[in-house]
């Protein structure tokens, strides 16, 4: 028995959460912020992440953008095999939810059509779409705004087996290193490990739309993240990269069968307004 | 040190100036980002104007979300200023001498900004909803089919800034 589900049912979900993403700082980057204060030994660097959350009340009580970096919007989808859509296509649903979502929403277009030409679409569209066929009769979708102050900042490199964990350790440290102030820390830092090379980055992607506090099912993964955590807050990068003990809010790290040859490592970097929406049709 | 600071800001404002003072800024601030900066260049080597006057004016690099209904102008924070350093000394030689932005600055930039008695403003990144609140006014000024990165004129009031890069070439990003 396949479940029906209309088209225009995904356009509306797809068009209100991309402006729920970008309007609400979520409850988990809010309570790290908060958490976040105490710790922080210097006036000015309490003083940003207090602004950082005024800032979120603020957007809050004007409906307006956090950022007005609104991102691209990246769409991860869940598809159980027993939905059935009805009346057109699934990517021009989310596309038509993108466009609506962001003009009705006064969010920001970002897309430029060409990469080199770069006439901007005005309505942000194309989203980047992600797919992922799953049992069952549910569909899915989390809406990731993705700003690229943080997303230019991101790296991935083709490690070694020999590299090991020390290998992935380095890289993910330098790569927040030389981000330094720019991408807008306190971060939220995607890792994906392994799989190959666009495995690596798309679950570095995904890793940014865990809710902070979420550990790693792994044990051992789960404290490496919380010892990359302490590692990346030793660097002294701090609120808004003018120094301090908060450079990252959280460590998530995704990981995937790879080859006998290699361990590949991408670094996806998320700023303090690492947004995501998700909803259940 | 707290600084209020009026645009156009003189040589004794920006004398005065320490990194890692705060000012409150106050009066008109110009936006341009990549595209505004790829554009402007191109005008000042075909010899041509430029979209609004370089000297003790402020630029903010920086694009808006759109308005809504009743209101003077979306969020609006800083963006990444490191991808104007490729334009910024060229504009620097023409008359520019105050930027807003956040991040680093490369050497090139540094030096200019010495040279040129100029000074680099940081703002908070992603506080866009708040520094919202700041904007008065807007105006467009030059490239309206940029959307968010056109240039534009904001009357600004007390708009927090830290100094980035002061006049004397010391960086807050390079203790």
């Amino acid at each position: 028995m396949m479940k029906k589900i209309h088209v225009s049912d995904i356009t509306q979900a797809v068009e209100s959460l991309c402006i729920e993403a970008n309007i609400v700082l979520g409850e988990d980057i809010r309570r790290s912020l908060r958490e976040a204060i105490p710790k922080e030994d210097r006036a000015l660097s309490k003083e940003v992440l207090k602004k950082l959350l005024e800032n979120a009340d603020i957007a809050y009580e004007e409906q307006i953008p956090i950022c007005q970096d609104t991102g691209l919007a990246v769409v991860f989808v869940e598809l159980g095999q027993e939905v059935y859509i009805e009346g057109g296509s699934l990517t021009e649903a989310i596309q038509r939810g993108v466009s609506q979502g962001y003009t009705r929403g006064y969010l920001r277009a970002s897309a430029v059509a060409d990469p080199i030409d770069r006439q901007n679409t005005g309505d942000n569209t194309p989203a980047v779409i992600h797919y992922d066929v799953q049992p069952g009769d549910r569909l899915t979708l989390t809406v990731a705004p993705k700003g690229f102050g943080s997303e230019n900042m991101s790296a991935l490199k083709m490690l070694t087996p020999a590299d090991g964990l020390a290998g992935v350790e380095r890289f993910v440290i330098e790569t927040v290193r030389a981000a330094g102030p720019n991408p807008c820390p306190p971060l939220v830092v995607g890792v994906g490990v392994g799989g190959t090379m666009e495995k690596a980055a798309l679950l570095a992607k995904y890793a940014l739309t865990r809710d902070l506090g979420l550990p790693h099912g792994n044990p051992f993964w789960a404290d490496e993240e919380q010892k990359l955590l302490t590692a990346l807050n030793a660097l002294g990068i701090g609120p808004a990269g003018l120094g301090g003990r908060t450079t990252a809010l959280a460590v998530h790290i995704e990981t995937y069968a790879t080859h006998i040859a290699g361990l590949p490592v991408a670094v996806n970097i998320g700023c303090h307004v690492t947004r995501h929406r998700s909803a259940t049709l | 040190m707290e600084f209020h600071l009026t645009t156009p800001l003189t040589d004794m404002n920006i004398r005065a100036l320490s990194m890692g003072d705060t000012v409150l800024l106050s009066g008109l601030l110009y936006t341009a980002r990549d595209a505004a900066h790829k554009r402007i260049l191109a005008m000042l080597e075909a010899g041509e104007t430029p979209p609004f006057p370089f000297d003790g004016q402020v630029v903010y690099y920086a694009g808006p979300s759109p308005a809504a209904p009743g209101r003077v102008i979306g969020s609006i924070g800083p963006t990444t200023s490191g991808r104007m350093d490729p334009y910024a000394p060229a504009l620097m030689e023409t008359g520019l001498r105050c930027m807003i932005g956040k991040g680093a600055r490369n050497d090139a930039v540094r030096e200019a900004i010495r040279k040129a008695n100029g000074v680099y403003f940081v703002a908070i990144g992603g506080a866009a909803a708040l520094m919202s609140r700041c904007v008065a006014a807007v105006r467009m000024v030059a490239f309206p089919e940029l959307g968010a990165e056109a240039v534009r004129a904001l009357t600004v009031v007390n708009f927090p800034v830290i100094v980035g890069i002061d006049s004397y070439g010391r960086d807050i990003y390079k203790p």
